[in-house]
Formats: structure tokens, C-alpha cells, sequence
């Protein structure tokens, strides 16, 4: 089954990414902060990682960081969920390694077709 | 895939009120002169969620409004600007703005727009710029016959988790299988010895042989775009190829004939897109119909009906001692299975150990609806500030044992009587600051927030460093409205009491703050109403305290249980002050039926219960007789029973909500034998006899 770790501060759209992505099948964990979703990423390995940015603690750019110097991660393909006002944002979480990024506000069917990409 | 949006809804908006509080109150401790940066990150990371939310859930003009709220922060945090006074100002009223927008989606009602505007308005004049207006330029590019893409990856490629293949897979997606050749090329793959296995040295070739838009391709490199070579050909219906290169593309070269070449079966897959597109639409406005309908209706009970969030120790702790109910019970139930008579020890100890888990179980329970105390105090700063600016008064206001904790629903009911104090305090208390540097103190006046338990109570002081009660007043005001008697020999402390009689505000004019003819008493009613009493202390020019007391929580009651005849009657254990024994020939008969009694110093007030509620003549009791003292409204009255029983916990049963209201009963219990016990209310016990005792009081002090 495939695993994917949600990181999001805010408990609605954790909850909405969590809803929609256990409803296509996958099997989801979700953290509310950086440090928390390190925590966790470092006791299990996911098949992909789906982070906001702004968030305390440490935020999605730093996660994606984080996660890339462990070796498990290295290749795990890594997502940020981000706004369009952001826009050198996504240049600076590619720089951290992040595989790509899904705009938001978007959709669930937006959500389940750009995971896809990267899955599989 | 469809997915109800709507029952996220409740969530964000409980979240989204929960940051509105955050922005509010870190912008309120906010020093300008030192701006710290996780403050405003805080601030930000707040409105940036309910921005985000608001437009995945559909609430267009919350994530619009928000848009520009952000923007502001946005710069302010990357320290293009930095955070000034009209600024915290500004964005003090956006969390009103938004918090009103917000509660009214909520509540499914159609939120005013010209407020959002007008401050919309100011944020675009600071930010000296109008709106942008995104408009997406969507290049129409197409290819005529097709597309060759020559992608030449960086080797660092595959180190962000990106992988060609999966690329390749989604443009046979988009094309279909037929339509698409990937070609290899191996050529700049190093000797094995210099091979980093983690790096890519591929490089490929792609042959699309369909006419698709560029920038659905295009879509599928997005990420990839600086970390290889992309360049696009197209494969145009003459042997001409048109060259796109990424970054330096124009979509007119290409387009040439394609458009009147495309097939039929496009133009139906893109009607097909758009009907899509709208369903999606259509599915998501439905949603939010379908939420907002319901939530019109009961919008009230909704407000009220909200939920609470309790910290996973205690609902853990409330599993764990469920698991040992349940021990208890099947060891119990084991028990009984054959039981003899040798075996009595074992049941007392599964009894006794059923009682303990009860008890706690009881606790924790009731430790689910206890709140610190923060959240009723979190909106004073806020009240306190605003308030300050249109009195022109500079306060400070301390909060003390926030964390002090007590039941929901008392909080949510003492609420509005604090803000009334609070009000109060800043209006009559505090001088204005000519006024308290005249009178040598220090040109900030202090209000205190206190909270505390003592006892079986939560004790919250309302306490400012004003000008204190002004007796000469309160007493001028009293006789004017003929409150109490011209003459008089009240001290001050009675004087005080004053302000809590109905019909009594001193203010010389009704002002906007406080004094809109809901006075003291209305608060000393609230309180009353939740079992609490309210006390005055004052001192000239040093400030006054307010002391409220408030049980707990409403449900249980620590009561005392006491007989009178037969029946079995409960006092709040609270409330008693002592108990003694006394002979009913100590009992001496005033006027009428008042019985008054010698106690010590006092002549306290009596009330005979079997008289109250008709039980007996009360010649018919026996000599010896129990008088329980308890602490009325304000002063001690005795009530005489025929005997005190146990001490026990009881929980509380409405009697109006299952008969009707009787006076004197707060309430009623059922005890262990099954049978129902009535709830002393001593504050109206004390009342039925006050009225004789006051005229009493009056006539003599008149005399």
C-alpha cells in the first residue's frame, strides 16, 4: 500500500488532504508541524511527501531539507502544498529539494491527479 | 473522485477563529520599538492558513479579503516594511472583518461586503499598488502533427525525487500509448569506475504524433523546467519545423494552420474538459448550498452547541479508567456467579474498588469540560486597549492564574458579567490620567485579572487601582432614588453593597461604555444564577476589588445531607458555615413568625424548614435540633433541621426542566435508595425571609 506523510499546520486541509488521499486508497499519517513530520518520517519511510510551508516549529522548506539528507529519503519524491502569492518560494523549496509543488487553493481531484505523477 | 467539502467546513472555521484569536493577541502584546520576527511569522503563518482554507473550501471573499492582509505581513516579515502603529491598527480591524465574515458564513448568512472593501481599500493604498489582476496569458500553442521533445536532464536530477519515467508516463497519459516514442540515449554514461548511481546521465527523446497544446506538455516538465534541457519542435503538417525553446517561446510561431486542423474529437474532449470543469463546479458550490441550508436554520444553536477540544491525557486517562471499570466489573459479575456468604470480603473489596473507579471516572469526566480560565480572560486585552483609546486613559492590564481551570459553561456565563466589570472599572475606577497624576500616582492605571480555586470554588477578582467607590456618591445617588432612607447610619462597606440594587448606576451621564442601564445588579444576578456571590471592597483613591465566587461546574454539588421529619433534604456543603445543637426553647419569636437566635455576638435570622415547607406544627418537634449556618447572600442565616446524615456528592437534576420551579429548591438528586432529595437553594431561602427582616431593619433605622 502505497504511504504518504501530510504535513500541514492547519487540522482542515490536513484533515481534507487526509480525507481525500485515504479515499483513493492510500494509507496516510499526518503531522502538523516540520519537527513533528521528521519525527515520524525518521521511524517509517513513506512512498511520498506532501508538506505546506509556512508552518512553526520548522517549516516545509526546512522539512524537505531535513528529510533529503537521510538516506531513506533521498529519492522519495516530495511536494509542497504552496499559494501562487509565493512565488520564489517554490524556486527555494526545489533548491531544498523538493520534487514539485501543487498550488493552492485546489481541489481533491487536483490533489489525487498531481500525486499520481509522482507515485508508482 | 467527488469529496463533500462541506464536512471540513466546521473545522476551518473553528481553526480559522482560533487563528483570528492568535493574530489578535500577538498583535496586541506587539512593542513596535521591538518588532520580534517570530511575531510577526506567527501572525503571518495565521492569516496565510485562513487564506489558504478559505479558498480550497470555497469562501472566495474571506481568501480575497485575506489575500492583501497577507501580502502586508508578507513584506513586513521579509523586511520590506517595517510593522507600524496604523499597520496594527489596520489589521486589528481585518481580524474583526474577518472574524464577522467568518461567523456569518457559519452562521449561513450573507456577510456585508462594504467593510472588506473599505479596508481592502486601505491595505492597496499602503501596499501603493491596485490589486494585480492575475490574468493567466494561456499561450495557445499547438503543434500541427506533433511534438519533439528533446529532454537532456542535469545529473542532479533525480536527487528532488523527480523521475523521467513517471514524466513519460503522464504524457502517454495525456497522448495515449500509440501516439508516443521515448528513444534512449546511453552515450553520456561514464566509464563504470566514475558511475555515481544516484546521478542521472540519460538523456532522451520523445516523439509525440498527435497535434496536443504545448502547454499541457509543458505542464508535465513544470517542475523540472531548471534542471534539464527541454526543447521543444514542432511537428507541423508541412516538413517545416518550428523550434520552441523553454523560456524563449512564442506561440504564434506555431500556431500556424493547426487550429483549423485539429480534429473534431478535440474539440469534444475540450467541451468535455470544460463540462468537467463545471460539474466540478457546480459539485462544489452544491456542497456549500447544501452545508449552509441546515445552518441557517439552527444558526443560534449552533453557536452555542460548539465543540471542545480536550487534550489526549484526558480523554486517555478517561479510556484507561473505563478499562478498569470494566475489570471491576467482570470481577463482580464473577462473584455473583456463586455466591456464599464466605466470600462477603471479596465483594465489599470489588464494591469499594467499584466506588474508586466511579469517583475517578466521575473526575475525569468532569475534567473534559474544565477550561483554563485564559479563554475567558483572551479577549480583555483587545477590550481593555480599545476601550483605553476612546476614554483616553492609559491602562495596563494584568491577568493573573490563567491557568486556572473551570467548567465550560460557567465560563461562557461569566463572561459577559467580567466584561461588564471590566468596563466598569475602566470607566468609573480609573481616573482619567490629569486626575491620577494630580492625585500623585502613577500615570498608568492598573486593572487586574485574578483567578484562583479555593476550596470547592474558582475565585476571579476584578481588581483596578482607580479612584475607588465614591460613598458620598453611591449614597447620595441611593437616597435620591429612594433606595434607602435619608437618614441613615450606613458604614461604607454597607454603602458599597449599593451598587449591586437594581436601578442604581452613578454614571453622571449614560455613557457609551458602561452604564447602558444594565447595572450591577444584572451582574450580581448572572452570578447568582451559577451559585457565585459577588463582594465589593473599595478604598478611597487606592482602587476597588471585585470577588466573585463560582462553583466548579453545575453538575455535581458537595452536599449535606440533612432530615427534617422524614424527609431528606440536601445543602450546598459550600455554603454551610457550621453546625451546631441547640434546644428549641433557644429559638425567640419576634414579630409575627421570625425567629431570630442568639449566636455568640449576632443575633442571626432563623428559618425552620418544617415550617417552610409545611411538614408539621412547629411545636410538634423534638427539643433537641440541629441548626445548620449558612452564608446567604450576605450574611449568615441558621436553619434548623431535626438531624444532619452523610456527606456525599450528588448530581443535580433540574427541577424546572422536569416539574416546575419551587422556591426555596435549586434542584433535586436521587440518592442511593432510589429516593429524591430536594436541593436547599439557600439564597432564596434567605430571601423568602428577608422581606420582613428588611422592613424591620428600615423601621428602625428610620426611627
Amino acid at each position: 500500500m502505497v504511504s504518504i506523510l501530510a504535513v500541514d499546520d492547519s487540522a482542515s486541509m490536513r484533515q481534507m488532504v487526509s480525507f481525500t488521499l485515504k479515499g483513493a486508497g492510500y494509507q496516510v499519517r499526518e503531522a502538523a508541524d516540520g519537527v513533528e513530520a521528521l519525527e515520524i518520517a525518521k521511524g517509517e519511510t513513506f512512498d511520498l511527501v506532501l508538506t505546506d510551508v509556512n508552518m512553526p516549529n520548522m517549516n516545509g522548506i526546512e522539512l524537505v531539507k531535513n528529510l533529503r539528507q537521510e538516506d531513506a529519503y533521498k529519492f522519495i519524491p516530495m511536494l509542497m502544498l504552496t499559494t501562487e502569492s509565493a512565488g520564489d518560494i517554490k524556486m527555494q523549496g526545489k533548491a531544498a529539494g523538493a520534487t514539485g509543488w501543487i498550488v493552492k487553493p485546489f481541489n481533491p481531484d487536483q490533489l489525487l491527479s498531481t500525486i499520481k505523477r509522482v507515485l508508482g | 473522485m467527488s469529496v463533500d467539502l462541506s464536512q471540513f467546513h466546521q473545522i476551518f472555521f473553528e481553526e480559522s477563529f482560533e487563528g483570528l484569536d492568535v493574530m489578535e493577541s500577538e498583535l496586541l502584546e506587539m512593542d513596535l520599538n521591538n518588532v520580534n520576527d517570530e511575531t510577526v511569522n506567527t501572525i503571518f503563518r495565521a492569516a496565510h492558513s485562513i487564506k489558504g482554507g478559505a479558498g480550497t473550501f470555497g469562501f472566495m471573499s474571506v481568501s480575497e479579503f485575506t489575500h492583501v492582509v497577507e501580502t502586508l505581513l508578507d513584506e513586513i516579515r521579509s523586511g520590506q516594511r517595517s510593522m507600524q502603529a496604523n499597520f496594527v491598527d489596520l489589521f486589528l480591524q481585518s481580524v474583526d472583518c474577518l472574524r464577522a465574515m467568518l461567523s456569518d458564513m457559519q452562521g449561513g448568512h450573507e456577510h456585508e461586503a462594504e467593510r472588506p472593501a473599505q479596508l481592502r481599500k486601505e491595505f492597496e493604498v499602503i501596499l501603493n499598488k491596485d490589486t494585480p489582476i492575475e490574468e493567466t496569458t494561456a499561450s495557445v500553442g499547438t503543434g500541427g502533427q506533433g511534438w519533439l521533445i528533446d529532454m537532456r536532464p542535469h545529473t542532479d536530477l533525480l536527487l528532488t525525487g523527480n523521475e523521467p519515467f513517471r514524466m513519460f508516463r503522464e504524457i502517454r497519459d495525456i497522448v495515449g500509448d500509440e501516439f508516443l516514442t521515448v528513444i534512449a540515449h546511453c552515450d553520456d554514461i561514464p566509464e563504470f569506475s566514475s558511475l555515481n548511481p544516484e546521478e542521472c546521465f540519460l538523456h532522451w527523446e520523445l516523439k509525440i504524433t498527435k497535434d496536443v497544446e504545448l502547454e499541457e506538455i509543458k505542464a508535465v516538465f513544470e517542475w523540472v523546467e531548471d534542471e534539464c534541457d527541454l526543447t521543444y519542435t514542432s511537428l507541423s503538417n508541412d516538413d517545416k519545423t518550428n523550434v520552441v525553446v523553454v523560456g524563449d517561446y512564442s506561440a504564434e510561431d506555431s500556431t500556424n494552420t493547426s487550429i483549423n486542423a485539429s480534429t473534431p474529437e478535440d474539440d469534444i474532449a475540450a467541451a468535455n474538459t470544460v463540462e468537467a470543469q463545471e460539474s466540478i463546479n457546480q459539485t462544489v458550490s452544491d456542497s456549500s448550498v447544501k452545508a449552509v441550508k441546515p445552518a441557517k436554520k439552527q444558526a443560534k444553536k449552533q453557536a452555542e452547541s460548539s465543540s471542545i477540544r480536550v487534550s489526549i491525557d484526558k480523554v486517555d486517562s478517561l479510556i484507561n479508567m473505563v478499562g478498569e471499570l470494566v475489570i471491576t466489573q467482570s470481577m463482580l459479575g464473577e462473584l455473583g456467579n456463586d455466591f456464599d456468604l464466605s466470600r462477603l470480603a471479596k465483594l465489599q473489596e470489588g464494591l469499594s474498588q467499584l466506588e474508586q473507579n466511579t469517583r475517578e471516572l466521575q473526575e475525569s469526566v468532569m475534567k473534559i469540560r474544565m477550561m483554563p480560565i485564559s479563554f475567558a480572560f483572551s479577549r480583555f486585552p483587545r477590550l481593555v486597549r480599545d476601550l483605553g483609546n476612546q476614554l483616553d486613559k492609559k491602562v495596563n492590564l494584568v491577568t493573573l492564574g490563567e491557568q486556572t481551570e473551570l467548567d465550560k459553561t460557567v465560563m461562557e456565563k461569566i463572561s459577559d458579567p467580567l466584561v461588564h466589570l471590566v468596563r466598569n472599572s475602566m470607566d468609573h475606577g480609573l481616573e482619567t490620567t490629569p486626575e491620577r497624576i494630580a492625585a500623585g500616582k502613577k500615570e498608568v492605571g492598573t486593572i487586574t485579572l485574578n483567578a484562583y480555586h479555593q476550596g470547592g470554588n474558582i475565585v476571579i477578582e476584578v481588581n483596578d487601582d482607580g479612584a475607588g467607590l465614591n460613598e458620598e456618591k453611591i449614597l447620595r445617588k441611593a437616597i435620591e432614588k429612594k433606595l434607602v432612607p435619608e437618614k441613615n447610619n450606613l458604614t461604607p462597606e454597607d454603602i458599597h453593597q449599593l451598587v449591586f440594587l437594581p436601578g442604581f448606576s452613578t454614571a453622571d451621564a449614560v455613557s457609551d461604555i458602561s452604564g447602558r442601564g444594565v447595572g450591577m445588579d444584572v451582574v450580581r444576578k448572572n452570578i447568582q444564577a451559577l451559585n457565585g456571590t459577588i463582594e465589593v471592597r473599595s478604598q478611597r483613591n487606592v482602587g476597588s476589588k471585585f470577588i466573585i465566587r463560582l462553583p466548579l461546574t453545575l453538575a455535581i454539588l458537595d452536599g449535606q445531607l440533612v432530615q427534617v421529619c422524614n424527609e431528606t433534604y440536601i445543602f450546598p456543603l459550600v455554603s454551610i458555615v457550621e453546625s451546631i445543637q441547640i434546644k428549641r426553647s433557644s429559638l425567640n419569636h419576634v414579630t409575627g413568625s421570625q425567629y431570630v437566635m442568639q449566636l455568640r455576638d449576632d443575633y442571626i435570622p432563623i428559618v425552620r424548614l418544617d415550617e417552610t415547607f409545611g411538614l408539621r406544627e412547629p411545636d410538634n418537634s423534638s427539643e433537641n435540633l440541629m441548626l445548620v449556618v449558612v452564608e446567604g447572600d450576605s450574611e449568615k442565616i441558621g436553619i434548623v433541621v431535626d438531624d444532619l446524615l452523610g456527606q456525599q456528592q450528588v448530581v443535580i437534576k433540574s427541577l424546572e426542566q422536569n416539574y416546575k420551579k419551587v422556591p426555596g429548591i435549586s434542584g433535586a438528586t436521587i440518592l442511593g435508595d432510589g429516593t429524591v432529595a430536594l436541593i436547599i437553594d439557600i439564597s432564596s431561602i434567605d430571601k423568602n425571609i428577608k422581606p420582613m427582616k428588611k422592613s424591620a431593619h428600615r423601621s428602625e433605622r428610620a426611627a
